[in-house]
């Protein structure tokens, strides 16, 4: 057993794990973040993805031991303390990016990372962004909807004018 | 001033057909989910499958010792250890009276019909405790030779998947119009018709693929048993274990929670689940099982398979005389809870849209040594589907005509409504024509057309093909008693309740069971309208039989046609329970109340009136309410449909294709569905985009490919190849509203329109991009390789590169050393 610590969503964990232990199975299984889930077992298909210091990984190829000392972030940690959703996971529900929601955990992780570095995404900028991660359900249209519709309301209230109002009113 | 109030803008907005964003988001969006896998419970148990590497064998010796020494392992258990009481995998639907059920247990006892059928599991205290200990069972396989191919297995010297049984063969079923009274004799129609196309298709094996991998977890208290399943249906699963484990219905409670999709995937009664009861029932301790994907892809029932053989015949004028139809179905190597009835479901689709006179289908549901096939969405009508458009397509090009020419001349005219087929369908509402014309408007049909000359003309190395698909789908299942005169094993009704709660919030119970639908969102929105309460006051509960304690699930495009139904008619139940006690309260004569947004008020009484929700406070206070009656307006219904409802839309696929290196990428797609009444269109349109990425990945990608010893070569994300972002184009979707005239809704059912349309219009594309070049058909999915050999080397582009060849490298543990066949492409022992 080996000795590790990380902090993930704002909390810090030391535990004992095997050191073939996966990052994911130890988010899940001893730390309690089931949040994040596992699609494969082959990393195609992304479900897993979570941030490690700040970039978009696949938890599934991550050894535990491998974030010693890391600061992790999951789908539980992306929202504002006080509860207001990120704006990407605010675009997923408005432009209906999700149908079964079992892909969606690692599809918004992977789509906060792909706006990090491309803050204004092309239709096809986002769907070679984001073709790590697998989805059944939607055809991945609604998808790139929502990246694009983020990346809007990221953009304007990184430039210090008010966010506009999403279409949420009548939801 | 008098101030009138204009009816028409006092009203309160109507819920049914706005964009509501999904209840079920929230959750899902913050990972706050309840997956299976994430149920941990005092003592839970993990349960690991020690799996078949061969084929077809008998299990000569299980040697379990080592296995059971293992750090951590608590119990291993065989298919001898459980024969007496696994019972068989139930089969629901003996769609012939003769049909050969060879017996599926869930744990092989004697011999192994497919790689990766379970013969022993690990029951640990840590997963990976019970996956470690898979490699210390030694299991000794008689290898026998594996029954593959289907048109091998059904010749007369074929050997055997099954020795006890008399061939390969399970089923030989029969639809013929002429016997049936429905059209004229088929042989004499083609035996008189000027023009005859024949053609055999092939409709290769799919995976569905859900995104969350099975998993089950079982809890024993006392001799009652709680299951959590990722499973569509929850109430049909009770049904079933009850009758093979014996463990009696009312001590069983099944509950699914957030399930991470299905497709008809999760529509089954799956072996793990079964042994996962047994092991509860043996150790009195919880019991967790989820798969990996590998497990999933090899283990979990395939979709399609089948190997079509058409022939149509019509006159010159390309008016269509008959259609005959022979099908070989792949079953895999048992029949699980619908594998036989799928095809059978598909032989009333084959006919589609067009008004043929004569028609007769038959299909040999066949054995073969792999996992077995039933319902993937569209379950027997997305092959039908693929069949009548390629062979119109055909047809067309035989006949010199264009190929939307021929299909109107054919189809049924929008006055013909409502309209009886060849197979004795009633097609209930529709107009194929409009549909057509907004696609082609939708697509920029002219356009295409000329640049696809202009790229013939120049000898363009990148031809551009357009292809169609104007197709109808029977959904909304099921009439019980077409099931029943059907030969299936149960009823397809629908159930709800609704509980008016004193606070004026609603308790809406539903049977059918989502994964993914939205029915939380689409329900709130038939109650919001039919009991004028708040959207946001309307709480749908499902997906556990001790809750919703009546249902027959989700599948077939049923939710909204059959289960909507059911939650409107409660509610028409709960208005006249209401109506009783508004009357009384409001001493008024029953027939001076009117009912509208959420209140009655007597006629010619201003001022008098009262919300349901009072209503629903003052039954639950029971101090003034009339005699006779009691004391609830909480109402339940069940709805068994008269008909299936129709469907039906227009497809139009612009595809290039590059001669040179045999890529295909699709230029533009668009589609104009008629679903009936749309009560929420944000989730019509999620649920076409999905069905479309499915049935494109049929056409373009997905193939579930065996080598000679009967190995899954696609066993994993990296080979089968599930479409990312990148792989699909941006879909350009409409719609017709004509409503469907059997549920008080209107509605048709959406959820797989697009996955049934979509996969002939790709390949009619493809194929109208290099017909001219000699091409006439291409196997799906359409790689590049199969592409470019049709295009160079002719034919239909052959068989996968890994396909009847031995990708497997070699015996890479103990258990499988010494493992051949005669049909290995290595020979002897490996």
């Amino acid at each position: 057993m080996t000795r590790v610590s990380m902090r993930v969503d704002g909390v810090t964990y030391t535990d004992e794990v095997e050191p073939r232990t996966l990052l994911v199975h130890h988010l899940r299984e001893a730390l309690g973040k089931v949040g994040t889930v596992v699609g494969c077992d082959t990393s195609n298909c992304g479900a897993c993805t979570v941030h490690l210091d700040g970039q978009a990984v696949k938890s599934c190829t991550v050894l535990a031991v491998q974030a010693d000392g890391a600061e992790v972030t999951t789908i539980e940690g992306i929202a504002e303390p006080g509860g207001a959703l990120h704006p990407v996971q605010k675009a997923f529900h408005e432009m209906h990016g999700l149908q079964c929601g079992y892909c969606t955990p690692g599809m918004i992780m992977a789509s906060i990372d792909l706006l990090k570095e491309n803050p204004d995404p092309s239709d096809a900028e986002v769907r070679e962004g984001i073709e790590g991660n697998l989805c059944r359900c939607t055809g991945y249209q609604n998808i790139v909807r929502a990246v694009q519709q983020a990346a809007g309301e990221m953009k304007s209230s990184s430039a210090g004018t008010a966010a506009p109002e999403t279409t949420g009113a009548q939801a | 001033m008098t101030l009138t109030e204009d009816p028409a803008t006092t009203a309160v907005e109507k819920e049914v057909g706005k964009a509501r964003r999904r209840k079920e988001d929230a959750r899902l969006i913050t990972g706050r989910t309840t997956w299976t896998d994430n149920m941990v419970l005092p003592g839970m148990l993990h349960m690991s499958v020690v799996r078949s590497p061969v084929a077809h064998g008998k299990i000569s010796s299980i040697d379990v010792s080592a296995a059971k020494a293992a750090p951590g392992v608590v119990a291993v258990f065989t298919g001898r250890d459980i024969a007496d009481e696994q019972g068989s995998i139930p089969c629901a639907w003996p769609v012939t009276p003769d049909m050969v059920n060879p017996g599926h247990p869930s744990l092989a006892v004697d011999e192994v019909n497919h790689v990766g059928e379970g013969v022993a599991v690990i029951i640990a205290r840590s997963r990976a405790a019970a996956a470690d200990a898979i490699e210390l069972v030694d299991v000794d396989y008689e290898p026998l030779p594996p029954v593959l191919d289907m048109e091998e297995a059904v010749k007369a010297d074929a050997d055997l998947c099954h020795d006890h049984t008399q061939s390969n063969t399970s089923y030989h079923f029969v639809f013929d119009a002429g016997e049936a009274g429905t059209g004229t004799d088929t042989e004499q129609a083609f035996a008189d018709a000027e023009v005859v196309v024949s053609r055999r298709f092939v409709n290769q094996r799919l995976i569905p693929a859900f995104m969350e991998p099975r998993s089950v977890v079982v809890q024993p208290q006392g001799d009652n048993y709680t299951m959590w399943s990722a499973t569509q249906v929850p109430h049909i699963l009770r049904v079933m274990l009850a009758s093979v484990t014996g463990v009696p219905e009312h001590k069983l409670r099944v509950i699914a929670p957030d399930v991470g999709g299905g497709f008809g995937g999760k529509l089954q009664v799956n072996p793990e689940e079964v042994i996962a009861l047994l092991v509860a029932r043996r150790l009195g301790k919880p019991v967790k099982w989820t798969e990996t994907r590998s497990e999933s892809l090899m283990t979990a029932h395939h979709g399609r398979d089948q190997i079509q053989y058409v022939d149509i015949a019509s006159d010159r004028e390309g008016n269509v005389k008959a259609l005959r139809v022979r099908l070989l179905a792949d079953m895999g190597a048992y029949l699980r809870l619908i594998t036989p009835g799928v095809p059978a479901l598909g032989a009333f689709m084959f006919p589609a849209i067009y008004k043929f006179p004569a028609y007769r289908f038959e299909c040999d549901g066949v054995f073969t040594n792999k996992v077995p096939t039933d319902a993937y969405r569209g379950a027997g009508r997305p092959e039908a589907t693929f069949a009548i458009e390629r062979i119109m397509d055909e047809l067309a090009v035989e006949l010199g005509m264009d190929p939307l020419e021929l299909r109107r001349k054919n189809w049924i005219q929008a006055q013909e409504f409502p309209f009886t087929t060849v197979a004795g369908l009633e097609y209930d509402s529709g107009d194929y024509e409009t549909a057509t014309q907004q696609a082609l408007e939708l697509i920029g049909y002219d356009e295409l057309r000329e640049e696809q000359r202009r790229r013939r003309e120049s000898n363009d190395p990148v031809q551009l093909g357009i292809g169609f698909s104007t197709f109808t789908e029977m959904c909304g299942l099921a009439p019980s008693r077409v099931l029943g005169s059907l030969s299936f094993g149960a009823g397809g009704w629908e159930h709800a309740a609704i509980r008016m709660l004193p606070t004026g919030k609603v308790e809406v119970v539903t049977g059918s069971t989502p994964h993914g639908q939205g029915h939380e969102t689409a329900w709130s929105q038939l109650v919001a309208d039919a009991l004028g309460v708040p959207f946001e006051d309307v709480e749908v509960l499902h997906g556990d039989t001790a809750i919703a304690t009546k249902g027959l699930d989700t599948y077939g495009s049923r939710s909204l046609v059959v289960g909507g139904t059911a939650v409107v008619k409660a509610a028409e139940k709960v208005i006249a329970k209401a109506r009783k006690v508004a009357a009384h309260l409001l001493e008024a004569n029953e027939d001076d109340l009117e009912f509208a947004d959420g209140r009655f008020s007597v006629r010619g009484t201003p001022g008098a009136s009262l919300a349901i929700q009072e209503i629903a406070l003052a039954v639950f206070a029971a101090h003034d309410y009339p005699e006779g009656i009691e004391p609830s307006i909480d109402a339940d219904a069940t709805f068994d449909p008269v008909n299936f409802s129709f469907p039906h839309g227009t497809h139009i696929c612009a595809m290039e294709v590059d001669t040179d290196t045999g890529f295909v990428k699709i230029r533009k797609y668009a589609c104009v569905d008629d679903v009936g009444t749309i009560v929420n269109p944000l989730i019509v349109e999620g649920q076409v985009h999905g069905g479309l990425a499915q049935g494109i990945a049929q056409a373009l990608y997905e193939e579930a490919v065996y080598d000679a010893d009967g190995n899954l070569t696609t066993g994993t994300f990296v080979d089968y190849l599930v479409p990312s972002a990148a792989d699909l184009p941006h879909f350009d979707t409409g719609n017709t509203v004509h409503e469907a005239p059997g549920n008080p809704i209107g509605a048709k059912g959406v959820g797989e329109a697009g996955c049934i349309a979509s996969t002939p219009a790709v390949v009619n594309a493809a194929l109208d991009a290099v017909r001219h070049l000699g091409v006439s058909d291409i196997r799906m999915p359409l790689t590049p390789e199969r592409v470019w050999r049709a295009i160079h080397q002719g034919g239909d582009g052959g068989d996968r590169a890994a396909a009847g060849t031995n990708a497997y490298g070699g015996a890479s543990t103990e258990s499988t050393t010494g493992v051949s066949t005669p049909a290995s492409s290595l020979g002897g022992d490996r």
